[in-house]
């Protein structure tokens, strides 16, 4: 099915329509389909105003992403620095000195590993809890599920900047409450502990950070999904003698699993992005142990002021994202939402 | 009436879904408890940082600065909210946050309307690319932009402006705002467009006076939401305004944290500030949140 002509010669006959006097004032209703379309102009203007509609948009897209998308494929193959930009002279080119540097760094690649870590670990937890949670909620009292839903919704609507003081005000090595309270059952040895010496604690906070801030999106997403669930199928299966199990995997999951894999796709780029909650906590100034790909990518142009390989790196993270974009749409597409 | 051919992509219900009352089996009954006791539980646990930030917010300096941090304030005070609000540029940052998300979100949500419904009532040729666009756009890397429109705007002249950032806030917006209106359009039935037409609309009539009322609450949602993610923004409004009297809100909450330290009271009272109407909103639109994200991928 692609144009509307296969719409308009499939569809039934339009019922009469009324000869309103006051109505039509000679002027043609475009149809879309709907109302039989018998002039020539009036297909012209059905088909035309489409693309007018989404004009605004594609010009603002192309202005603010693509465009820039495109310089940083140019930037990526010649040596911008502070001088260049300054000055406006345009940048001597290097063909593909910029990546072969990269990829021969190895401390690319130990950003590279850290970063796929950091997202596998927040998007399985992320995940996990939401899922369970979610689950749950179908099975509460109403006052407890509005409860948790209010809780939920003040946990998601927490600036990124406000949740990231948040919690740097809980880490914090003297006046935190986190070192209080463990300081309560270890000692007092562990008061003034500071928990960012430790790249491993460090982020460990991140994602505890990371995850409390995602996992509101992803119950209620699934929470919405799950009360699509017909019941009866539900209690049509258990009547059937299936478990608790099997209930889940073969009525509920069905359902749900378009919802779950969107989300779950969401989490991995929005968690392979996660910049602002490292920066912050990091005060502005992260070590290069905390550095994911993106921080990497910003340092290396803003820091060393080697624009060209911030953008080579930032191509690099497209480029490996573009692999869980593409599986995102396939799902999308299975699922018929982009038809 | 008989009913034509609908362009929307699969039969939809006339009604967005309702949430479903559940009946409850008697045996379920008994587990009953266990889950609220962990539900209850669960939702201590999400609250906790926020009860933090409002508490830290009100409470004495001397309590704030202690290693002996206790659950529960012995006096409330507004002195940390006082400290935030003389904190230089509290107002210029209010004035550039409210400036930048407001323009941003009515320029992105006009655009994107435009956009949803052609994509959501029309089948035109590149209607699937489109979609596809905006969908991998999302998954975009922040940083990746970063550089080139900071490049661009510094040879434009747009560091330091608001314009530059309000193209930047409202563009981010589309893509998702376009997918989430959309599931609202695609939730209204066409026969209602159709009869309006019937009766004499014309197109634009239609929808001032059938789609638009319809489509309000959905163009509610999407609004509040865009706005919330403009009004959070950090990264480039750190990079693109340099100016301290410029700065969003979010930039000028890194003042409270200097070489001496960090003003944690006065920095949990100015984060409560700007948490708040995003609380409120957020309290406003989750409903329709999640029946527009999900109502186009449950109903195929």
């Amino acid at each position: 099915m692609t144009a509307a002509d296969t719409q308009e010669a499939a569809g039934p006959p339009a019922p009469p329509v009324p000869r309103d006097p006051k109505g039509t004032d000679g002027r043609p209703t475009p149809g879309n389909g709907t109302v039989r379309a018998t002039g020539k102009r009036r297909r012209k203007k059905g088909e035309l105003l489409p693309f007018l509609l989404i004009l605004p948009a594609i010009i603002a897209i192309a202005a603010v992403y693509a465009f820039p998308l495109t310089k940083t494929v140019i930037m990526s193959f010649q040596d911008m620095g502070r001088r260049e930009l300054w000055t406006g002279e345009s940048p001597p080119w290097v063909g593909f000195e910029q990546f072969t540097n990269i990829l021969g760094d190895s401390e690319f690649w130990s950003v590279t590993g850290r970063t796929v870590l950091f997202m596998a670990v927040c998007v399985g937890l992320t995940m996990a809890i939401g899922l369970l949670v979610a689950m749950m909620m179908t099975r509460l009292s109403t006052w407890v599920r509005l409860t948790l839903t209010a809780a939920l919704i003040a946990a998601w609507s927490m600036p990124l900047m406000v949740a990231a003081s948040i919690f740097r005000w809980l880490s914090d090595s003297d006046y935190g409450l986190l070192n209080t309270l463990i300081a309560k059952v270890v000692g007092e040895d562990f008061l003034g502990h500071n928990w960012f010496l430790d790249p491993w604690q460090g982020f460990a906070i991140i994602t505890l950070l990371v995850v409390w801030g995602a996992v509101p999106f992803v119950v209620i997403t699934l929470y919405a999904a799950l009360t699509q669930v017909p019941r009866e199928l539900e209690e049509a299966a258990a009547l059937d003698g299936a478990n608790v199990r099997g209930i889940f995997r073969y009525v509920t999951w069905p359902v749900i699993r378009p919802v779950f894999v969107m989300v779950t796709t969401l989490s991995v780029i929005w968690d392979f992005n996660v910049f602002g909650q490292i920066w912050l906590l990091r005060g502005n100034k992260p070590e290069p142990e905390y550095e994911t790909l993106g921080l990497y990518s910003f340092s290396k142009a803003f820091e060393s002021t080697s624009f060209s390989q911030g953008t080579a790196i930032a191509l690099i993270t497209v480029l490996l994202l573009s692999g869980v974009a593409v599986f995102y749409l396939r799902q999308l597409m299975k699922t018929g939402e982009v038809e | 009436m008989t009913t034509s051919t609908s362009t929307a992509p699969a039969p939809v219900p006339a009604t967005p879904p309702a949430i479903v009352k559940q009946k409850l089996r008697p045996d379920r009954k008994k587990s009953r408890g266990v889950y609220d006791v962990l539900g209850l539980l669960f939702a201590v646990v999400m609250a906790f940082p926020v009860y933090w930030l409002v508490i830290s917010s009100l409470r004495p300096n001397h309590e704030i600065r202690s290693y002996d941090q206790t659950l529960w304030p012995s006096s409330l005070t507004f002195d940390n909210f006082a400290r935030a609000v003389e904190q230089p540029n509290f107002s210029t940052a209010v004035q550039s946050s409210l400036i930048v998300s407001v323009t941003a979100v009515v320029g992105g949500m006009i655009i994107a309307t435009l956009a949803a419904l052609a994509i959501g009532r029309f089948r035109f040729f590149g209607r699937r690319a489109l979609l596809m666009v905006l969908i991998l756009v999302q998954m975009l890397p922040p940083t990746a932009m970063l550089i080139p429109i900071y490049a661009q705007l510094n040879a434009m002249g747009g560091l330091d402006e608001y314009w530059g950032l309000i193209v930047v806030y409202l563009v981010s917006t589309l893509p998702f705002a376009i997918i989430m209106i959309r599931g609202f359009v695609v939730n209204i039935p066409v026969e209602l467009e159709e009869s309006a037409m019937v009766d004499g609309c014309t197109r634009m009539g239609a929808f001032r006076r059938v789609i638009f009322p319809l489509l309000a609450p959905g163009l509610a949602a999407a609004s509040i939401f865009a706005l919330v993610n403009a009004w959070n923004e950090y990264l480039f409004a750190y990079i693109l305004i340099n100016d301290n009297s410029k700065y969003t809100l979010n930039v000028w909450l890194m003042t409270f944290t200097t070489e001496r330290g960090t003003d944690y009271g006065a920095l949990m009272a100015s984060s409560t500030l700007i948490a708040l109407p995003v609380v409120v909103f957020f309290m406003i639109i989750q409903k329709k949140m999640a029946t527009g994200l999900t109502s186009g991928a449950v109903k195929g």
